[in-house]
């Protein structure tokens, strides 16, 4: 179903950190970009679709009152907002926004950091664009802070913070089938594998809150009203968001699940986990019966590799891209 | 051996196994002192520290503990014979990942989707290959004081049997390396020859053409009697080096060491200034 094309080679390997890699796809320019973290710093490529060029740029992390950041990077996520599309990048000190292309940092938040270090770790990560002009990123403590964006400029103001959570969040999703008669507009997780469901505006609306099992929910999709998790204990879970139904129960993986991702015009449903394996599924919505069907398709498996990021490079799934833990490279897999 | 270190924290099946790992070198080490009761002591007295404060460790805190660690062991290839020889490490460098065997504890067998209805029952099961083929959950291990731990991940490296090994070459111990005797002569002459300038090294150097194991493995020090600290054996074809018995051979390599000890300061000589060998040959005239 799926045959493996030539890798991008990027400047350093991957970290293992949940959700490692970035994509943009620009359709007007024939580029798309990508993102993998490794370490306090974020690589950058900008990839054309010829296969003929690509540039690569780092992006470092960023401390007040410091030249060079040592704060390790939890997290770095393309924002495709209508009016414009942001890169944001999460470390243990602060929220960095850039534009897409890495080219200006936009905006500087820094977290609040206690005077006397605690031996509870503080980091943001979790990103999410919501809706027309929200971005929302996740803290440590649980808490999820809303930044208003402007459609240009850097004005980007810090809206509200939601406090829902109890424990560090590990990864937040929009709604992403593109619909506009969705109600819930963003999913965010938990390590303790909870999930809140929200309704954007200039107050955030808690929906539903979907209590987990002590399973950290590293990854998190939501498409058409279903909420797609993926656990630490190798399973996927789809509930419906409002209500918090379990549709289905996939015992996908034999060890932790690091990366979920949707192709919102096909429905196709990727998983990678640390068992170096990325299975390719498809969902099925039946809105009649309000039922969802799953069917796997496709394994690919990445020898000896403990896989951190995944996702499609577009919105039907015709291609996806890999990184692993000490991989020095994006691995990319086409349809036949 | 900082590879042994990744190793263990790269194929930890769960983050809070980490754990077991720590106990498994706790235990071992509460092995070494065991005559020693006041060490000893101070064993328990850490293992007890370690219990307090990370037992109620949440797990996604244990992985991010696991992700900060393997960001340290990042971009570490470091080949040791020991993995390379027990197929645990690819010649490249990196581990080998199994894809089958027993999944870790408290997780399923992956292979199966289950689908429900709105009032929570279970309305269908469906299977689907998982490109790999694993079985049921290991024990759960032990996180107290005493007892089995299960993982055996952090146990001794150096005893014959890897059962977290999961290939199926048994190489280690009906290795077919069938070295003639006068090879192994000749290679003992090569070794007396590099002596001096030798370092103890745990890196095979598949160039020479033979093996140095500097950690033969329990069972075979058990056969063999003391060997000196500058002579290794072949892991097979095994050839006894035992200078304090053999007092002729002894003096024979304590000539050879003589020898080479002498012949030895002629390149400190050369590696010295040349104005000193001029200055040495103007007085000798």
């Amino acid at each position: 179903m799926y045959h493996k094309e030539k890798s991008i080679q990027v400047k350093n390997s991957a970290s293992a950190l949940y959700n490692n890699l970035g994509v943009l796809r620009i359709a007007p320019r024939h580029l798309t970009y990508f993102t993998v973290v490794h370490a306090n710093v974020v690589n950058m490529v900008s990839a054309s679709w010829d296969g003929l060029n690509y540039s690569h740029r780092q992006l470092q992390s960023k401390e007040p009152n410091v030249a060079t950041s040592t704060s390790l990077i939890m997290q770095a996520a393309f924002c495709p907002l209508p009016s414009r599309d942001l890169l944001v990048v999460t470390s243990q000190k602060g929220i960095q926004m850039y534009e897409s292309d890495g080219s200006i940092m936009v905006y500087w938040h820094a977290l609040d950091t206690p005077e006397t270090p605690t031996a509870q770790a503080v980091f943001s990560r979790g990103i999410s664009a919501v809706r027309e002009s929200y971005i929302c990123v996740g803290v440590s403590s649980g808490a999820i802070l809303v930044f208003d964006v402007p459609s240009k400029g850097s004005n980007i103001t810090l809206s509200e913070v939601l406090k829902e959570h109890k424990e560090s969040i590990t990864d937040m999703a929009p709604e992403c089938s593109g619909s506009q008669e969705c109600i819930a507009d963003l999913v965010s997780a938990d390590d303790g594998g909870n999930l809140c469901v929200w309704k954007s505006g200039e107050d955030f609306q808690l929906l539903n809150n979907i209590p987990g099992f002590d399973i950290s929910c590293p990854s998190v999709k939501l498409w058409k009203g279903t909420v797609v998790a993926g656990y630490g204990t190798g399973q996927i879970r789809l509930y419906e968001a409002v209500t918090g139904i379990l549709h289905a129960e996939i015992n996908a993986h034999a060890r932790w699940i690091y990366s979920l991702d949707i192709a919102p015009f096909s429905g196709l449903l990727l998983s990678a986990a640390e068992d170096s394996l990325v299975r390719v599924w498809h969902l099925t919505m039946t809105p009649e019966t309000n039922s969802v069907e799953v069917v796997h398709l496709h394994n690919e498996c990445v020898t000896d590799t403990q896989i951190c990021g995944a996702k499609f490079c577009d919105g039907d799934g015709y291609a996806f891209a890999v990184t692993g833990y000490d991989l020095s490279e994006i691995i990319r897999y086409t349809q036949s | 051996m900082i590879m042994a270190f990744k190793y263990q924290v790269l194929l930890c099946p769960r983050p809070k196994d980490l754990l077991l790992i720590t106990y498994n070198h706790i235990d071992t080490i509460r092995e070494f002192v065991k005559d020693t009761p006041v060490v000893g002591n101070k064993v328990d007295e850490t293992h007890r520290k370690i219990i307090e404060t990370y037992s109620s460790l949440p797990e996604g805190e244990f992985q991010l503990l696991r992700q900060t660690l393997l960001i340290f062991f990042q971009d570490m290839h470091i080949r040791v014979s020991l993995f390379l020889k027990n197929q645990l490490q690819n010649p490249n460098g990196r581990f080998s990942l199994s894809t089958s065997g027993p999944v870790p504890y408290g997780m399923d067998v992956p292979g199966l989707i289950r689908t429900f209805d709105r009032k929570g029952r279970e309305v269908r099961r469906s299977e689907f290959p998982t490109g790999g083929s694993y079985t049921s959950p290991i024990r759960k291990g032990c996180f107290e004081l005493h007892g089995d731990r299960v993982i055996r991940l952090g146990m001794n490296m150096y005893t014959v049997n890897h059962p977290e090994e999961t290939h199926t070459s048994k190489a280690h111990s009906v290795k077919t390396d069938d070295t003639p005797n006068l090879l192994a002569k000749e290679e003992l002459n090569l070794l007396a020859r590099l002596m001096g300038s030798m370092k103890a090294d745990d890196m095979p150097k598949t160039e020479t053409g033979f093996q140095i194991n500097l950690f033969p493995t329990d069972q075979e020090e058990e056969e063999e009697a003391e060997t000196s600290s500058g002579a290794e054996e072949p892991l097979f074809g095994v050839i006894n080096i035992q200078a304090m018995q053999d007092e002729q051979a002894a003096t024979q390599l304590a000539q050879i060491v003589g020898q080479f000890a002498e012949g030895e300061e002629q390149p400190e000589n050369l590696s010295s200034s040349k104005g000193d060998d001029l200055l040495a040959m103007m007085d000798d005239l």
